[in-house]
């Protein structure tokens, strides 16, 4: 799933915004959309057409917790971990789902199949617990929903 | 002739969550196959009635009846049982505007949400939109300054500074630009307005901004949004298209000679992004790393440019007091607390939603009024009101009003209105031990007492529960709290030790040694 870095459309992501260095969090926005994570060759381009240096950058990429250095999975599941969620229970939400995919939070499979990722806070904390997945949020995830919500998208 | 029946399903977070998508899919194949009538598929914003969601109204004779929570296979038995020409069933709760839940609230900045398309500019001005804007064209910018200072609008982000005294210092400096920084980061846990206004009525917000703009004489605008609220931002990435396209952005609003653009930026993850230097050094494209104050962002912000800072609910609730009234607004609320606030039930609570009322009611009164107790049916034991940063408040501080002040000075923190409820099974040590994790991972990292403060406080409380040195570690986390209220640069590392203190106060027996893992 991974998509072949290229150096003509990294370039079009940075004009799109502008080319300009206060656009940097929105251009790494843009490489995350189409590469799932921000590679050192990205990091490269970018500092270059920005004129900034590799450091800078990388300080930026390192700082937010969105910008993966690691291509992500397919499907990417993120799992609510704040305290709305957690009154819900989804520590122990967590907990299932690490143990159905085999995989700690923060990992990927080994396969590329799925990345299992924290996040605090998706705005659905009426329905909690929330998951997110590829970008797509649902409310009131239990264990069983979490299985049909995993299986739908192996079938997609 | 064939009548035509608007049906309304929300196309907003909570209800897409829980199926709304699938809902409406369901709903237009329905009609389809079994009438001949035509129906319109509305997809509205949300009444914030959260835990009815998907709640889908049907117009008939001007009323609207609503059915929820529907999920879609529940469509074909809605269809079946008349929902088109507004028929009972199971689901059915008689006219939206008499659910007790919104009925008994004073809608003021969510006046409009829920009520139609939202992306629709004719719904929009047909319910006042754009009335504030003009009002404020009419009267010149000091006299909607006015305006602004007399509503007592206080900030809804956070700290609750008074919105006129920050736009007069804005207005006052000399510049050759001005900027208008929206916060749109919402990162508080049980908080989810900004959201519900920004995907059910993103024009109010937009309409705010112009104000704001032309009041202090800002040609620019930004909204930085959290990325975690990928609909919100499609619905106001639209929604500022529309504008643009109908002239109330850009050059020239709509003849009167005012220019004001909004640009849409996207958050990333950080929870400090919210505090607004940590925002302002993002949206420069940099770390969000804190910048001291002073000098204030209302006088060296964005760029190092006279800059207002305002949350998403506090702009919203603008176009309403230049249109109605600075008084108006003052006249609702109670001492110091003007006006309304939306608050936020979430978490383990029955009722969970958005509830619009103004300052003053108690908060056991919201959880059980509104929310109808616990979500698991079991007893309330601690709320914590106002995010990661607020403190944890046992059953016998219910009955504190909210509002800014009394709320201090029980110890607690209003903030952004963000309620989460925990039943009897919630272990504090854990949630104190969460609340210095939290801030050891979203620390910027500019200050010792937060980077260091927090990672220690989990080593501290994990000490105690596993009875190492118990009253040397207990001795320690408290003077560790300490340091940080004092010693760190902002509040994220400034208040962190409240939900820990409190946690410790109210439930000392959840600190006890612990026998083997769990409780
Ligand atoms: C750690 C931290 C996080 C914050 N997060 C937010 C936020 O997500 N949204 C917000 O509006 N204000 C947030 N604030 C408050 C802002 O610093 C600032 O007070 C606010 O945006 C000003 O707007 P207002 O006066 O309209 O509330 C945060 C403050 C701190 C210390
Ligand atoms: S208190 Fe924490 S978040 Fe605030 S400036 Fe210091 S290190 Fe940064």
């Amino acid at each position: 799933m991974t998509i072949r870095y290229d150096k003509a459309i990294a370039s079009e992501i940075i004009a799109q915004h502008g080319a300009k260095p206060e656009m940097l969090v929105q251009i790494l926005h843009g490489f995350l959309e189409r590469y799932s994570f921000i590679s050192d060759e990205a990091v490269r381009q970018i500092a270059d057409e920005l004129n900034l240096s590799r450091a800078d950058v990388h300080g930026v990429v390192s700082f937010y917790h969105d910008f993966r250095r690691q291509p992500a999975g397919k499907v990417v599941v993120k799992i609510c971990q704040a305290e709305a969620c957690q009154a819900m229970g989804s520590r122990e939400l967590t907990a299932y789902a690490e143990k159905k995919l085999g995989l700690k939070v923060k990992d990927t499979a080994s396969d590329g199949s799925v990345t299992l990722e924290p996040v605090y806070c998706l705005g659905n904390c009426a329905c909690s617990p929330a998951v997110m997945i590829n970008q797509r949020v649902y409310g009131r995830v239990d264990a069983a929903c979490f299985d049909r919500l995993l299986a739908s998208t192996e079938d997609a | 002739m064939s009548r035509s029946v608007r049906v309304f399903v929300p196309r907003e977070t909570a209800a897409v969550s829980l199926g709304a998508d699938e809902v409406a899919v369901a709903l237009e194949s329905a009609a389809q196959r079994n009438h001949g009538m035509a129906v319109e598929l509305v997809r509205n914003g949300s009444r914030g009635l959260s835990w009815l969601e998907p709640l889908v109204e049907v117009e008939t004779g001007g009323t609207r009846t609503a059915y929820g929570p529907v999920a879609p296979e529940d469509v074909d038995g809605l269809v079946a049982a008349g929902l088109f020409e507004g028929g009972t069933h199971a689901l059915s709760l008689g006219p939206a505007e008499k659910i007790p839940y919104l009925a008994t609230q004073q809608r003021w900045t969510f006046r409009r949400v829920g009520i139609d398309d939202p992306l629709s500019m004719d719904a929009y001005r047909a319910a006042g939109g754009f009335e504030g804007i003009g009002r404020a064209f009419e009267l010149g910018p000091s006299a909607v300054l006015e305006h602004v200072i007399e509503s007592g609008l206080r900030g809804r982000g956070g700290a609750g500074f008074p919105a006129g005294i920050k736009w007069r210092t804005v207005a006052a400096a000399t510049a050759d630009r001005k900027y208008i920084a929206c916060n749109a980061d919402e990162g508080d846990s049980g908080t989810f307005s900004d959201r519900i206004l920004m995907e059910g009525d993103p024009y109010t917000l937009i309409e705010g901004m112009l104000i704001a703009g032309y009041t202090v004489g800002a040609h620019k605008g930004y909204i930085y949004l959290r990325s975690e609220y990928p609909l919100a931002r499609r619905i106001l990435g639209q929604a500022i298209a529309n504008a643009r396209e109908h002239g109330w952005l850009g050059t020239n609003v709509r003849d009167s000679g005012f220019d004001f653009d909004i640009e849409l930026h996207l958050g990333a993850g950080s929870y400090v992004c919210g505090e607004e230097t940590a925002m302002l050094e993002s949206l420069e494209g940099k770390a969000g790393l804190i910048r001291y104050k002073p000098p204030l962002p209302a006088l060296e912000g964005l760029f190092g440019k006279p800059t207002v800072v305002n949350n998403v609910v506090t702009l919203a609730s603008v176009p309403d007091i230049v249109r109605l009234g600075g008084a108006a607004y003052a006249a609702l609320g109670s001492g110091r607390s003007k006006g309304t606030l939306a608050f936020q039930l979430a978490g383990n609570v029955k009722r969970g939603g958005l509830v619009e009322i103004p300052f003053g009611a108690t908060l056991r009164s919201l959880i059980e009024d509104w929310g109808g107790g616990t979500a698991s049916g079991r007893p309330v034991r601690a709320v914590q009101v106002g995010g990661p940063l607020g403190a944890y408040l046992p059953d016998s501080l219910l009955d504190t009003p909210l509002d800014y002040e009394a709320f201090a000075a029980a110890g607690g923190m209003i903030g952004h209105g963000g309620i989460v409820v925990f039943d009897d099974t919630v272990d504090m040590a854990a949630q104190a031990r969460f609340a210095m994790e939290f801030c050891s991972v979203e620390s910027c990292g500019k200050c010792t007492p937060c980077r260091i403060g927090s990672v220690r406080g989990v080593e501290v409380i994990d000490r105690i529960l596993g009875n190492q040195d118990r009253a040397a570690n207990l001795e320690l986390l408290d003077e560790l709290c300490e340091t940080m209220v004092q010693g760190s640069l902002c509040a994220m590392g400034g208040l962190t030790p409240y939900p820990v203190k409190s946690a410790l106060k109210h439930f000392p027996g959840d600190f006890e040694p612990r026998s083997g893992g769990k409780r």
